[in-house]
């Protein structure tokens, strides 16, 4: 019998070998799908198992965290002025995971970070509690609160960066939500998320990274440094050559104005009185080729991560020439984010050099020391100091005698360039259109902050009394004005 | 002068009867898993945990008891299987008490069923019960060839066990499966000894009947086909326990018993053709109850595919329910990675349901890891090598069957419940030996060690010195 035997003897260590074989797949192989996958609650059980880290603004933090005594998840998130910093912080709940900061620094704020591991094991052994690290941003609460409440009821975006830096200051989205009121797992929670999730106005749309706008007529600032660095215009007060009534290549129809005196002028008081027909022929003369290579310059058609994603902005790289012409005035498939637009500004307000715009500024271990300090980074150089200068001037022109009025800071050695616009859009142009204002304000130090403002949909504001000057630029003077004074 | 050289079945002359290497290995089986509550205590609340010392003391007297009477009365019994299965019931132990800690199994004990109560001191003393079990078995089995003696009175009362949950009243259903009966406030399952009764009556019968069944055959389609008087009751056993089992819905049991079966009749006819006709019985069997019971189907669905199964399946049914469970052994067996979480640490107390008896096993990878579930896996293989070496070292066909029944189903029962918690087959429930909750198991599991130790014993022990020869005896040669 024991030829048999020993022939069930290998057949039950089979057996074994089969089991090891297993469990090597499912513990080795599979572990880390297993271990993050999303629904497996253990990653949000750890990520509210300690006192979680904060995010913090002005050496504030500007989110908290409560010990709830829940079995699941002991700590919950909280925020200050959640609706507020909502385009910052993104949100940390405990039924719907996690986005933005509060995602992307996850390992951070938990303390699970591999760079936090001296740390722990410190802590380890000095008994004291586990915490996460805290992220520090570059945000300015003055210029933000600026933002959020001059976007008060509106729908729309402010988007704030330092030029020098491209630090982002402030990042304001309206309508926005409360991340409090979904941060547990409760049926509240749930009740506010499909609330948040039904709301026909988006209010968890980040529309200052995330959403891309037609930009209208601030897009001109582009056409006009693509026009300078190509070499079409080099005296910014010369006159164009532009007829009135200007055609659009193949097309019949001519390029409309809203104002007159378009007809040959200048640049610069193309740009003040925002003429379609100059900025459009300009397009045309620099080419298509020529209009993307420097709108890519600027940040167009790549997504930016600063670190939270943001959308590409959008310039038709296979337009024809028409279409190109139309790019050109911001309109046909120009589309921009309010983030893109204020790295043009800021790219203009800097002399041309466009700083990489980011918004975390340091990574703190839970004993402050920094794990990693960012550290301003050049991206490119869309246009040349002098021409730089050249749209400084005419932008500085619009302020003091163009649609840019209301922008104006009036603050002694403070100068403001800026451009309005107001764009078209919707199906024959049927819709409410989207008032956009850009500016930067330069003192002798160079620029403190540059301003993308976006209003979407103003309440109770006629479709005729809709411009970037009247609405947007408002909101853009506050910013500025909160980033000077906060500067001192 | 000639030699006399006695031949035993293991070849040593004077085996020992290493006695010493068993306590010395139990010490470290004792040690290994009252180290395992310490840190367990110490990574729940920081402290020592209050048990340590009676848990300690618990294990160390059952240990002891049970490693005195070994030597009393099985001196030279295999001197592994005593302290493997004393390391697996001890950290069996440290297991489930620190499942109890869970307050979210608390939380959900208390909203299922009212109130908590902790399954720790339980199992303790069922362990408790399964030593007594063991001394009882090699005090009262002196030889395990008078279990022979038994061989059809065997077969009644497996036959009993198996009926007694299907009685109205004694049986009680425990999320569809009838497999356990009430009795006074405890549960039994009586499965579990019918396992031991079932192997008891395929040796004996086997035994008698091997060479008929093996020799006497006829031929059919290139098998060889026993006749049906010799095969007849032995296939009538097998499709009624078969037939109870799927009644029951216990079909983890159901196979045990059926690849228990066809491993004896191989290994007592030495013929290939059963396996391959195991095999087909085996693969009809599977389809036709696949395709007709509807847990069975949702059971293979968590196991083909279980995260895609989940987001399939319709809400809250039977096989959401499955597969649910099926991600959430799987994810804990995942974030144990390597090393695991350390003990008292993971969450594998997100599987709620049997976390502490169907599917301890999860624990076990999410808190000791890769590492701790190979340790586990190979303390059983080693068991089932012990086992098959005292089936190997035999010297009756007998004890050669019964040791082999009771270690190759063993085995088909480690490898169904880890291979179905690990998602290697579909899932059935039955519990991890030694390890799981359960009274029945952990009692039926020192019986069949019991059983183990007795034949090795038996095995190992030096053949009696032969009477002394008259013829060879010096020839006194008387000289004229």
């Amino acid at each position: 019998m024991n030829k048999p035997l020993r022939r069930v003897a290998i057949f039950c260590g089979l057996l074994v070998l089969a089991l090891l074989l297993r469990d090597n797949w499912l513990q080795f192989v599979r572990a880390d799908e297993l271990n993050a996958h999303p629904k497996n609650t253990r990653v949000r059980i750890e990520r509210y198992a300690n006192e979680r880290g904060n995010i913090i603004v002005d050496g504030k933090p500007i989110t908290g965290s409560v010990d709830s005594g829940d079995e699941y998840f002991k700590f919950k998130r909280t925020y200050v002025d959640g609706p507020m910093w909502a385009p910052v912080t993104g949100y940390a709940s405990q039924a719907y995971d996690a986005n933005q900061i509060e995602k992307i620094e996850d390992g951070i704020l938990t303390g699970n970070d591999d760079r936090l591991f001296f740390d722990r094991t410190l802590s380890m052994f000095t008994g004291e509690k586990k915490k996460g690290g805290d992220v520090v941003t570059t945000l300015n609460g003055a210029a933000q609160k600026a933002a959020f409440e001059g976007l008060g009821k509106n729908t729309g975006a402010v988007v704030a960066i330092e030029p020098s830096t491209g630090k982002i200051l402030a990042l304001a989205s309206t309508p926005s939500y409360d991340p409090s009121s979904f941060a547990g797992y409760s049926g509240k929670d749930e009740k506010a998320w499909v609330a948040l999730e039904k709301d026909k106005n988006k209010p968890k749309q980040n529309r200052a990274l995330r959403e891309i706008y037609p930009p209208g007529s601030v897009f001109k600032v582009v056409t006009a440094a693509a026009a300078l660095e190509a070499g079409k215009v080099k005296d910014i007060d010369a006159s164009t050559d532009t007829p009135e009534g200007w055609k659009i290549p193949l097309s019949t129809l001519p390029m409309k104005n809203h104002s007159g005196g378009c007809a040959n002028a200048s640049l610069n008081e193309a740009l003040r009185i925002s003429c379609n027909s100059v900025f459009a022929k300009l397009g045309d003369d620099v080419g298509r080729d020529k209009m993307v290579e420097t709108a890519e310059k600027f940040g167009f058609n790549a997504e930016q991560f600063t670190p939270v994603r943001s959308a590409a902005s959008v310039y038709d790289k296979n337009a024809d020439r028409g279409g190109n012409a139309l790019s050109s005035i911001g309109q046909f498939n120009t589309a921009t984010t309010p983030l893109q637009m204020a790295m043009v500004t800021a790219a203009i307000a800097n002399d041309g050099k466009l700083m990489k715009p980011y918004m975390i500024d340091q990574l703190r271990a839970p004993n402050l020391d920094v794990i990693k300090q960012n550290e301003p980074e050049e991206m490119s150089q869309p246009v040349s100091p002098e021409n730089a200068q050249k749209l400084q001037a005419m932008m500085e022109n619009v302020v003091s005698n163009g649609t840019g009025a209301k922008a104006d800071l009036k603050m002694s050695g403070v100068k403001v360039g800026g451009k309005t616009g107001t764009a078209q859009h919707g199906e024959k142009n049927a819709k409410r259109p989207y008032a956009w204002f850009i500016s930067y304000a330069k003192t002798d130090q160079g620029s403190p902050v540059a301003v993308a403002v976006i209003v979407e949909d103003a309440e109770g504001v006629g479709r005729e009394d809709i411009s970037g000057g009247g609405l947007a630029a408002p909101i853009a003077k506050a910013v500025m004005k909160a980033v000077l004074k906060s500067r001192g | 002068m000639s030699v006399v050289t006695n031949t035993t079945t293991i070849g040593a002359i004077e085996a020992p009867s290493r006695r010493n290497t068993e306590l010395a290995l139990l010490a470290f089986a004792v040690a290994i898993p009252v180290f395992a509550y310490l840190n367990v205590g110490l990574a729940l609340d920081g402290e020592v945990p209050s048990g340590m010392l009676g848990y300690g003391l618990g294990l160390a007297l059952l240990a002891t008891v049970a490693h005195l009477v070994v030597r009393k009365w099985a001196p030279y019994a295999d001197p592994l299987l005593l302290p493997l299965a004393t390391l697996l019931n001890g950290m069996g132990l440290v297991l489930i008490w620190r499942l109890d800690q869970s307050p979210r199994l608390i939380d959900l004990a208390k909203r299922s069923y009212g109130a908590f109560s902790p399954s720790a001191p339980n199992q303790m003393m069922y362990s408790a019960i399964g030593i007594a079990m063991f001394v009882g078995v090699l005090l009262l089995l002196k030889d395990h060839r008078v279990l022979q003696r038994y061989t059809y009175i065997s077969m009644v009362v497996a036959l009993f066990l198996l009926l007694l949950p299907l009685v109205p009243g004694l049986g009680t259903d425990v999320f569809g499966a009838k497999i356990w009966i009430r009795i006074g406030g405890f549960s039994i399952q009586p499965g579990e000894f019918a396992k031991l009764v079932l192997a008891v009556f395929f040796s004996g019968y086997l035994m008698v009947k091997r060479d008929a069944l093996a020799l006497a055959s006829r031929r059919f389609m290139g098998l060889y086909l026993p006749r049906g008087r010799d095969l007849g009751p032995i296939l009538t056993i097998w499709a009624v326990s078969l037939l109870i089992l799927v009644f029951e819905n216990d079909l983890g049991t159901s196979l045990l018993f059926f690849g228990m079966f066809v491993i004896m009749l191989y290994v007592a006819t030495e013929r290939t053709s059963w396996i391959v006709m195991g095999l087909l019985m085996a693969v009809a069997g599977a389809v036709a109850v696949g395709s007709t019971a509807s847990h069975v189907q949702s059971r293979v669905a968590a196991w083909l595919d279980p995260f895609e199964c989940l987001k399939t399946a319709p809400e809250s049914s039977n096989m959401a329910y499955a597969c649910d469970q099926m991600t959430q052994v799987l994810m804990s067996f995942g974030s144990g990675g390597i090393l695991g979480t350390g003990l008292g640490q993971g969450n594998s107390d997100l599987i709620q349901f049997a976390a502490n008896s169907d599917f301890i096993f999860a624990t076990v990878g999410e808190e000791l890891g890769l590492t701790g579930v190979m340790v586990f896996l190979l303390l059983y293989g080693l068991i089932i090598e012990r086992g098959i070496r005292t089936s190997l070292a035999a010297r009756d066909p007998f004890g050669k069957l019964l040791a082999m029944g009771l270690s190759g189903a063993f085995a088909l029962q480690v490898f169904v419940v880890a291979g179905g918690v690990m998602g290697l087959i579909p899932l059935t429930g039955m519990t991890m030996p030694f390890l799981a909750y359960g009274g029945s198991s952990v009692i039926a599991n020192w019986a069949l060690i019991g059983i183990l130790i007795r034949i090795s014993d038996t095995a190992r022990r030096p053949a009696p010195s032969p009477a002394p020869n008259p013829d060879a005896e010096m020839t006194q040669v008387v000289r004229p």
